[in-house]
């Protein structure tokens, strides 16, 4: 088993075990901060995947900027906030919960299921572009020619995506202030 | 070599991890958080098959935008859950049940 592969099953392993535990977590404070660590393990799992660039981007947003949030937001919200999980404390197999759990394992099956099926490796499209040498192998600098790209081929979306971001800030902006003052 | 079937099972792990926090949780941050988690499954498969694409680097590009959309939609999200906490003092999804008046 080359190094690689023995990356790759380890960081996988941390991705899918601590969104498990984020998601099985009865504290709210203990499920958001196993979040950072998913999302460590997934920026690993994306440089694996040859797209360094996306890596540090995952890393800057999510974990600089929305855990950031996500704990304000926690924060202001208060203590009744903590009371809802108290409540559902006491039973280890809460019965509401069973509905969510078959929807989840049914579909994991499902998707499962396609996925073997569709066998994504020998898609006509990829053999073609390993052929062509067109897939990116790791000694490539990929970060230059997404720069070019994004200014050229996709310089569209990042403009939308740009007054998106903008409408978001004023958004948010407006939603969080006091009330009373119009 | 990782191959593309091994990113897409992970993928379809997290994503269906994420959809239980959704449905179950009654805790509408924790409900955000298995937002994040489907959106970051997305990414995953994204950036995947982007491997198979160095001259327009689709995949990476679009990843990058889905990251700083999900960045945008937890703002307003945020938002919104602070607002709902300010007016109904809890923020159980299954509490809130009525509109303005």
């Amino acid at each position: 088993m080359s190094l690689v592969r023995l990356l790759f099953y380890v960081m996988s392993f941390i991705a899918v075990s601590s969104a498990l535990y984020a998601a099985l977590s009865k504290n709210l404070v203990r499920s958001i901060f196993i979040f950072f660590v998913t999302l460590f393990a997934l920026a690993g799992l994306y440089v694996l995947a040859l797209a360094d660039f996306v890596a540090v981007t995952q890393v800057v947003i999510y974990v600089g900027g929305i855990l950031v949030l996500i704990l304000f937001a926690f924060m202001l919200s208060g203590r009744e906030t903590l009371n809802v999980i108290q409540q559902q404390k006491g039973k280890f197999i809460n019965m509401a919960k069973v509905p969510a759990v078959i929807l989840a394992v049914l579909f994991l099956a499902v998707i499962v299921n396609i996925i073997l099926k569709a066998d994504a490796d020998n898609l006509p499209w990829i053999k073609q572009s390993i052929a062509q040498k067109n897939e990116i192998v790791p000694t490539t600098l990929m970060t230059e020619n997404i720069g070019i790209n994004l200014m050229t081929t996709y310089l569209l979306p990042f403009e939308a995506i740009s007054v998106l971001l903008l409408m978001a800030l004023v958004g948010a902006a407006h939603l969080s202030r006091k009330e009373g003052r119009a | 070599m990782i191959t593309l079937t091994d990113f897409l099972l992970v993928g379809a792990l997290l994503f269906c991890t994420g959809m239980y926090m959704i449905v179950s949780k009654r805790n509408s941050i924790q409900v955000l958080i298995g937002i994040e988690l489907m959106l970051n499954a997305a990414i995953l498969n994204l950036v995947a098959f982007g491997k198979y694409d160095k001259l327009n680097n689709g995949g990476q590009v679009f990843a990058l935008f889905a990251i700083v959309l999900a960045a945008a939609t937890t703002a307003v999200a945020l938002a919104i859950i602070l607002n709902v906490y300010r007016r109904y003092k809890t923020i159980d999804p299954d509490e809130i049940k009525n509109l303005r008046d």
